[in-house]
Formats: structure tokens, sequence, C-alpha cells
């Protein structure tokens, strides 16, 4: 069978299974005897294991199989969650991203687990920790004697009735187990012949797991029903064999005598029990099915879009922009009211239009956080330190482009903060802190931004020790290091040629590296500043546009060329008088509320042709960086518009203080200035 | 290269003052008529600024002053030329578009040593045929960014 097609659903499912997979350990390790994450953790494993065997990732399956076994093991109570053997589930899942990262550079993502597989197998036969062998066994026991109990301990008013019924009247109520072949591939369809052949046969009353469960094959190899039905056991197990890939069925007559005895006894058991039972799914109360249901109308309203068609609806919707652009202008040149009402009505519409194309191309950072915990775990380990991560704002939404982007420079902050932010324990404690360090991750928006921090309470950036790297290194002078406010002196740890370490480790050095998350945040249109205190910690924040195609801009003339300047950055437009302009050390600034601003001639700075004669007004933008302001001189205010951000091409890469281009209603190209760059 | 069938390579001839160069088909995607040029700033001399090629931004370059003949206005005849090379794409204005033909790939020899010239990097040979004197260019270099860095410091 040709896979090929496949694989990026392949890929896709399994970085999510495998985010899930984190996750729900994780929450296991706190909570190691909640049976939904278990299941969850089952769920995730199986589908994982199911996939790969399908595409022929035999490693991969191999090892989720042993995964699943355990879970297998866990949710039958054979076995208890202890953190030895959360240790060895965790090395399994990286073991198993390590391959799943292997196949998507277009391995086979084979790997040598031999260690972990005899490990994963060793706990599933519950000698991991001789200690804890002999409460393995009854426990066992007890699971043994469990199987001969009826799947179903819980049923309805209106099943029960059926089933009295059914009795009255002659027919028999069965409870089947019907087991699928190892290697069947289509169980979804298999469970449909079999209940079709059942339905034949009598009526299902229940089935365990769910039948919408069945459908999307959220079940190991077996599943058990409740029939009602005339025909004999043998007739019955005969016909479900005729299905194909049926490997076993065991059936027997449902008592309802048994039943209600056992039930009368569970309850009795008490609370404790009754939350079990609950939480094996069956009655219809309580958080966990509201939960069940939550997921489940998830599942039902959702489908899976590829990203690059997503791509070609932006492009072509981008396109529009640009023609809905033209239209308005023809419009109010032609000042013809029907036409202007319909290109006003058309352009909400495409507003609208945008609104949804930005938002389906939205995901959570949450994808990017959720490898963090597990990260941040082995770095403490593999650094002695005790960490803690705390995730603020994992459910805001990124264009996706951006999410792509993000990952691999947090990961650096992050590694950053655990190796140099954070001290060891012993350190910690004489500075009178708690042995634990903690890293802050927190998400926002605001305004047309989203802000990421990554923020430690460790011991901040040792302000003397950067600038005299920093003069060594030659990237500034000591003269300009006496002059650096803490803030400067701590972002040179970004600097390029800052570290000279050539020493590859697998944890950063403060500062190695550091240069390229920079690059990469700056080419996405963002920027990073560093805040820190000496003992109390250092703060990283990350300001990141929404998205990076469509954005609002104030277009501006300078003589006869036209340029776009990003809203974001533009706190006001002014026009002041030419009296009004002070000089401040060679340079020409306004007042503008209090505050000095300097400016900017844009004429001069993009060596405008043909200068204008000055006029005795002048019109400003203001713009921002940060908290420094600068005030761009030009000649005419165009107005707002929604522009496309368009690159100039490979070629011209150096552009000073121009970060790309858009196409105007009129087909010509302006230029998007890159007001950050002016502000010095 | 994948046009060189039967020994002879397909080419795109187009004229600079007087004289005759050649493009690989296979490096053009087509050839434009004239039309507005935004300029960039703070860019070499010889890069007009950037076109809209139906949606896409592309910078154009003058020929002309990227090999340092005299510029000369642009006229009806005036064509862009839009080349690609890898992941780059950018115009090249030229005075004229003559021809696309096939040269012979015996007919091509050595780019000819210029005593005193000035760089003539990106001429990859020249081909004689009958009256004709083509210059094969080598877009590669004609493009070379390095160069244009170059430039643009020394300018800078």
């Amino acid at each position: 069978m040709d896979t090929s097609q496949y694989l990026d659903v392949f890929i896709d499912e399994s970085m999510e299974h495998l985010d899930v997979l984190y996750n729900q350990l994780l929450e296991l390790e706190n909570n190691p005897e909640d049976k939904t994450i278990i299941g969850e953790i089952f769920r995730a494993a199986h589908t994982i294991k199911g996939m790969s065997a399908t595409m022929g990732f035999q490693d991969l399956a191999n090892l989720t199989h042993n995964l699943e076994n355990v879970f297998d093991a866990i949710r039958y109570d054979k076995i208890e969650v202890q953190a030895g053997i959360i240790d060895v589930l965790f090395e399994t899942v990286d073991h198993l991203n390590a391959m799943v990262k292997d196949i998507i550079n277009g391995g086979d993502g084979t790997r040598d687990v031999t260690e972990v597989n005899v490990k994963l197998e060793n706990i599933e036969k519950g000698n991991f920790f001789s200690n804890t062998a002999s409460d393995v066994v009854p426990e066992e026991k007890h699971a043994n004697n469990g199987s001969n109990l009826h799947s179903f301990t819980s049923l309805d008013e209106f099943e029960l009735a059926i089933m009295e019924e059914s009795l009255e009247r002659g027919y028999k109520n069965y409870e089947a187990t019907i087991y699928l072949n190892e290697d069947c591939l289509l169980k979804g369809a298999r469970v449909f012949m079999v209940f079709e052949v059942l339905e034949q046969l009598g009526e299902v009353i229940k089935s365990e797991p769910p039948v919408n469960e069945l459908e999307e094959e959220n079940f190991d190899l077996s599943f058990t029903i409740l029939l009602v039905s005339k025909s004999s056991a043998d007739e019955i197990v005969h016909k479900i064999n005729k299905v194909s890939e049926i490997a076993n069925v065991e059936i027997e007559e449902f008592s309802l005598e048994n039943y209600k005895i056992n039930r009368n006894e569970e309850q009795e058991i008490g609370e404790v029990k009754e939350e079990k039972k609950e939480e094996k799914g069956s009655t219809s109360t309580d958080s966990v099915t509201t939960t069940a249901k939550k997921k489940q109308s998830n599942v039902r309203n959702t489908i899976r879009v590829n990203i690059e068609r997503l791509d070609m609806l932006m492009n072509l919707f981008e396109e529009l922009v640009i023609d809905r652009g033209r239209l308005e202008q023809i419009s109010e040149e032609l000042n013809h009211n029907d036409l202007r009402e319909t290109v006003e009505r058309m352009s909400r519409i495409s507003g609208d239009l945008q609104d949804v194309i930005l938002t389906m191309r939205m995901v959570p950072i949450n994808q990017v956080f959720n490898r963090f915990p597990g990260m941040i775990r082995q770095i403490s380990r593999d650094l002695n330190k005790n960490i803690a991560i705390d995730i603020i704002g994992a459910e805001t939404e990124l264009d996706r482009t951006v999410i792509d982007e993000i990952g691999d420079p947090l990961v650096h902050l992050i590694r950053n903060a655990a190796d140099h932010g954070i001290e060891l324990p012993e350190d910690r404690v004489k500075k009178g802190k708690t042995e634990h360090g903690t890293i802050t991750l927190k998400a926002y928006h605001s305004g047309n931004h989203v802000f990421i921090e990554i923020i430690d309470d460790g011991a901040g950036i040792p302000r003397n020790k950067v600038l005299n790297k920093a003069i060594e290194n030659g990237i500034i002078t000591e003269a300009e290091a006496e002059t650096y406010t803490d803030q400067q002196a701590y972002e040179l740890i970004l600097a390029s040629g800052f570290s000279t370490t050539q020493q590859v480790s697998d944890l950063s050095g403060r500062g190695v590296g550091l240069d390229v998350v920079k690059t990469t945040i700056e080419r996405l249109g963002g920027s990073i500043s560093i805040e820190a205190e000496p003992d109390k910690g250092s703060t990283f924040s990350i300001q990141l546009p929404l998205t990076l195609s469509i954005i609002s801009a104030l277009l501006i003339e300078l003589q006869e060329e036209k340029y776009a300047i990003p809203l974001s950055s533009v706190i006001e437009t002014v026009i002041v008088h030419k009296d009004e302009i002070f000089h401040a050390h060679h340079k020409m600034v306004i007042d503008f509320r209090g505050k000095v601003v300097p400016l900017v001639f844009l004429n001069e700075f993009f060596n405008v042709p043909k200068m204008k004669e000055q006029d005795d007004y002048l019109s400003i933008v203001v713009v921002k960086r940060g908290d420094k302001w600068a005030g761009l001189v030009v000649d005419t205010f165009i107005g707002q518009h929604e522009v496309v951000l368009k690159s100039l091409g490979n070629y011209l890469t150096n552009t000073k203080a121009i970060s790309g281009a858009t196409i105007l209603g009129d087909g010509q190209v302006a230029l998007i200035i890159d007001s950050n760059a002016l502000i010095k | 290269m994948t046009n060189e069938i039967n020994g002879s390579k397909k080419v795109i001839v187009f004229q600079l003052k007087d004289e005759e160069y050649a493009v690989s088909v296979d490096q053009v995607g087509s050839i434009e008529r004239l039309q507005s040029i935004t300029r960039v700033p703070q860019t070499a001399d010889f890069v007009k600024g950037v076109i809209n090629l139906r949606g896409v931004v592309t910078p154009v370059i003058d020929l002309r002053a990227r090999f340092g003949i005299e510029e000369s206005e642009y006229t009806n005849a005036t064509r862009i030329i839009i080349v690609y090379l890898e992941d780059m794409e950018v115009g090249l204005i030229v005075d004229v578009a003559n021809d696309v033909i096939d040269i012979p790939e015996d007919s091509i020899g050595a780019a000819p040593e210029v005593v005193g010239a000035v760089d003539v990097d990106y001429i990859a040979g020249v081909a004689k045929l009958e009256k004709r004197l083509l210059i094969l260019l080598d877009i590669q270099k004609v493009l070379s960014t390095e160069e244009v860095d170059e430039l643009k410091k020394v300018e800078g």
C-alpha cells in the first residue's frame, strides 16, 4: 500500500498525540490516580500505534505498543503509577518524539530503543520495583476476578426495562465480547459489519465503548455489546465469526439478577469506588461526561485543512484586498452612488472575510508551549536544579506562520533561563530564596501584537560581566560601555558576536546563539527586550505581530513617492509650524506633549529626488519603538489602508529602514517603512 | 542543461547600445514592457527599484548601468526581461529584446581577454553566428549579491 500521501496527516496527528502524551504524563505525575488521564494517554498511544503500523514505521509501532500495554495495565489496576515509572514513560515519549522527528526529516523512524522497551516490559509485568512486586500480585488477581463480572456496571432504567421486557417475551439477553484480529486495519468498518450482523439477530442495547467511540476507532481490539435476541448463543457466535478479521467471540447470557446484586453491592462500597465507576464513562452525570461531550463536539465540528491550502486562500484574498483598494479608488473618482454603495458593501464583506481567514490561520500558542514542561523537567534533572514552569495564557492565538517560527527561539530562551538564570538550589537558599526556581511563560494579546514573556526568578544578568565581554569581543568601546543603561547592557547578550564560544554544548551559554533568537524575531517583524534585576531574576519580552501578511498602515507621500508606515508603530500624526522646531545637540526636535521627540526628515533619509520648497508647516508622523519616540517628517498624509505585506525578494536584502512592499489599488508598488530602524 | 538538444543552446537575444547579448531561456520567465518602477532608496545605482509583476514585487536592475554603459532614455522598445535564479527573481532592463535563437555549442568560444577592462566576470562566453556576435551572460554573476553588497559599501 502506498502510504506516502498520508504522510502529512500522519505527521500532523502524531505530533498532536505526542503533545497529548507529554501533557497528560505531566498531569499524571500530579494525579497518579486519575483514570481519565490514563485513558487519554492510552488512547493517544493507541492511535499512534495504529497509524504508525499502517504507515509501516515498525519501531514506532512497537514502542507505542509497549507503552500502550503499560497503560492498559495501569488502567486495569494491575500496576500503580509511581515516580520511577513516570520517568521511564517520559523517556519513552522522548524516543517517540525523536522517531517522529526522524520521519519528518525524511527518515523511516528507526531507532534503537531496546533498553526502554525492556524497561516498559518490566513495568508491565509489574517487576519494575521489587518492593512493589508483592503488591502487584493480589491486584492482578482482583483484576482477573473482575473480568468475570459484567463489563456493564451501570445501565439506566430504560435499558433495564427493555431487558426485563425481553425476558418476559421469551427473548434472551446476551453479553458478547468481540475480539478483532491484531492486524485489523479498518476497525471502524469491522465494527460496522459486526453490528449489521447483530441487528439481523436482534437488537443491540448498549455497547462498551459507546458506539460513537467505536466509530472513531477509539478502542483497542475488543468491544462488548448487550444484545437482545431469540437466537442461541452458538448461532450468534457463528454469524459474527462470518465477518472476517474477527479473532474471537465470547458470549454469555446476561443475568439481570446478578447485575442487580452487583450493583447494590457496589453502591454500598462507598464514594471512592463510586467515583471510579463513573470515570469508566458509563453514567451520564458529573464533569467527566461533560468533558467527554465537549470533546465530542470538538471532533465533530472541526476539519483538518492543509496549511498550504490556507496559504493559497490567503494569497487569493490578498489579491482581492488589492483589487478592493482599486475599486474604492475608482468609485471615489467616479462618484456614482450605486457604485459607491456596492463598493462599500463589498469592502465591509471582505473585511469580515479577512477576519475569518485570519482566525482560521490562528492557532493557540499552546502548541509551542506544550513541549516546555517536559523540556524543563529534563533540564532540571541534567543540571541538578529544581525548576518549576508556570504557563500563563497558553490559549493565546497566533498566526500559524508565526507559531512555526517562534518555537526554536523560545527553546533557546528557556534553556538560557534554566541554565544561567535559575541558580542551584543551595545557592538559592543562601540568597534567602525558595529552593526551587520558577520559569514563567506568559503570552497575551495587546492591540495588534502578541507578547510572550519568559520570566525567571533567578540570578539576573551580571551587567559588568556582559559589558566586559562585549568590550573584549569588540562590540562596544569602553567609552560606550560607560554610557550604557542597564537595559542596553543586558541587550548586548543578543548582539551578534557577543559570544565566541566555539564549544557546542547541549545547553546554551547565556548569550550563546542568542543573536539567532533576535534575528528570527526581527525577521518576523517583532522585537525583543530584556529587563533584569540582580538576584531577583530576568524577563525577556518578545513582541510579535498577530499576522504576517495583512497589516493596517498609514500611507504617506514623499514628493511623488508613496510609502506605508505600519499603524502598529504610529502614535499620532501632527502638523507643526516651522517655529516650533527646536535644535538640540545638532538635531531637530519638537516638543510633543511635553516629550522631546527627535525628527527624521524622510525626504533626506530616502534621498527623494527634487526637494520641494519647504512649507511653513511640517506634517509629522510620531512613531514609537518601545518607549522611544521619533517624528517622521513627510510631505502629505494619504490615509489609513489595509495593505498586503510583500517581500522585496531575495535580491534586495539589505534595504535600510524598508521592511517590504505592498501593491496599492492602482497597481503601483509602495514601500513599507520600518520605523523601528529609524529610531535610534 | 535541459535545452541542449543536439549540441545547441536556446537563448534570448537582447541589445544594449550596439551590442547583442544572450541569456539561456531556462533562466528567463517572461519579457515585459516597461512599466512604472518604484524607486527603492539606498540601493546600488543600477537597481532601478521594484515593479508589480502580476502581484509579485520584483526588483529591476538597469543592465546598461550594471555593465557601465552610459545610460539612455527608456523608449517604446525598452523591455524588462524577468530572469529566475535559484530563489531570486529579478527584472533586467534592456534596450531591445530581439530574438529567441538556437546557438550551436561549437560556435561558443571563451570570453575574450580584455586588456584593462573593468570586470567581465559575468561574460560566460562569446558566440559567433555568421555576422552576429553574441555575448553570453552568466546571470549568476550579473546578479551576484556579494558584488552588489560590495558596491553598496563603497557608495554607502
